[in-house]
């Protein structure tokens, strides 16, 4: 059963799932800090519809996205030419599309209950509400890591999106979550159980190390 | 000179009733009144924190104002930082120096590099204050500064304040603690249900007062008068 440990295939599988997901984190991140800031911070009509939209979404399906992302890159889609279906990218774009609003979602708020207590004080000082969002992000940056890390926890772990728009094509898109339903089914056990044990094992670290950052902060800065 | 201020028939919702009134450069203008009374939302119009429901305020030129409140808002970085910070917003250039001016000001200069918020009650007040007068405001308002703080902290607070006064800033801060107003004030306005009853002297208020109302006020909180 150990011996699963030694075989090339899982850790090249184990790299592609994390190439895919932290490339997703990354994406996702970018657009989510702004989006979660700007409805934390913003007026302007439609804000609580916004809010409420964000918090269904961190909730997507993610065959739901599978189907949405695969009717976009199919060859008669309207991104179909770009050729992405069945490839890492196309894996990266649905879970981006996946994770952005729970970034987003919990960003905003964080630095909603922040600009909350924060509020008085930065217009007194005279911030704008540009740069008083930016020192809220810069505020809340150990809450944000939470929020990010819950993003790459969802991405890391999700079968249905990654299946449809990657194909889980040996050697090529099939990553942790898609062989272990694959190799199951199949009735190849060890390959399942070695890489769910490296995925919970992965899931485990992060999370401990958001915690140990988080308290580390907390006793630091208050 | 950014002062007078110019508050002319202010009101806010239910809590400030049309006000007229005029904030003048010099005497340090406490505002007393009693929880509710509507003292905080006064001095967030007059800072424009809050814009007034009906009315019109007018500052006679631009300048610099700064607020100090009940519980001091710091950021998640070091007392220095918090300082610069408010002089970077402000526009000013090279905030290093001027802030750590301000932190022997007010005695936190050992205190600079510590994380703001894990600094106690009485220290962040002082920090406040700090980030205050690193600004060189023309006009400071303080909304019960000491409220939450022990005696020896609300003293160090108040020679702050005094500090302030020194060095030409107009002094407009709310309590509802009668020994600071005595020892602060030059004129005191006194909020009733959102209504200023009276304005007056600090001696002639506490003496004799014009109205029922700040008579009853001024017993009620001083029983053993």
């Amino acid at each position: 059963m150990l011996s699963i440990f030694g075989d090339v295939r899982l850790w090249e599988i184990v790299i592609l799932s994390l190439q895919v997901s932290l490339s997703a984190v990354a994406l996702a991140t970018a657009l989510g800090l702004p989006l979660g800031a700007a409805v934390a911070v913003g007026r302007f009509p439609g804000r609580r519809a916004l809010v409420v939209l964000l918090n269904a979404l961190m909730g997507l399906p993610p065959v739901v996205v599978g189907l949405m992302v695969y009717l976009l890159l199919s060859r008669a889609g309207p991104l179909g030419p770009l050729g992405l279906l069945f490839t890492p990218a196309a894996m990266v774009i649905a879970q981006t599309v996946l994770i952005t609003p729970i970034i987003a979602a919990l960003a905003r708020q964080a630095i909603e209950d922040a600009w909350r207590e924060y509020e008085e004080q930065l217009r007194s000082l005279g911030a704008g509400r540009m740069s008083a969002a930016m020192t809220l992000v810069w505020d809340t940056r150990f809450s944000l890591l939470t929020a990010v890390l819950a993003g790459l926890g969802r991405a890391s772990a999700e079968v249905g999106a990654v299946m449809i728009v990657g194909g889980n094509i040996d050697g090529v898109t099939r990553v942790m979550t898609t062989t272990i339903a694959l190799e199951t089914s199949k009735g190849d056990l060890p390959l399942a159980l070695g890489l769910g044990v490296v995925l919970i094992a992965i899931v485990l670290a992060l999370n401990a190390a958001a915690m140990l950052v988080k308290e580390a902060a907390q006793r630091r800065y208050g | 000179m950014m002062l007078p201020l110019r508050m002319e028939a202010v009101s806010f919702l239910h809590v400030i009733q049309p006000t007229t009134l005029e904030i003048v450069a010099g005497p340090s203008t406490i505002i007393l009144g009693a929880n509710g009374a509507g003292k905080s939302v006064l001095m967030r119009l007059m800072h424009g924190l809050l814009q007034p429901s009906s009315g019109t305020m007018a500052w006679t030129a631009k300048g610099r104002q700064a607020m100090v409140f009940q519980r001091p808002v710091m950021l998640r970085r070091s007392a220095l930082a918090n300082v610069v910070y408010a002089l970077e917003v402000a526009g000013v250039p090279d905030a290093h120096g001027p802030a750590m001016e301000a932190l022997k000001e007010v005695g936190l200069a050992h205190l600079a590099h510590r994380p703001a918020r894990i600094l106690s009650g009485g220290e962040q007040q002082r920090l406040a204050l700090a980030r205050a007068w690193a600004l060189h405001p023309e006009v400071l308002f303080l909304d019960e500064p000491t409220a939450s703080l022990d005696p020896s902290a609300a003293r160090e607070i108040e020679s702050i304040i005094r500090a302030f006064d020194a060095a030409g800033t107009k002094i407009v801060m709310a309590t509802h603690n009668f020994g600071q107003a005595r020892r602060l004030a030059d004129e005191v306005i006194y909020l009733h249900q959102g209504w200023v009853l009276e304005r007056a002297p600090v001696e002639a208020f506490f003496s004799k007062p014009a109205t029922a109302e700040a008579a009853a006020f001024i017993k009620g909180e001083l029983p053993w008068a």
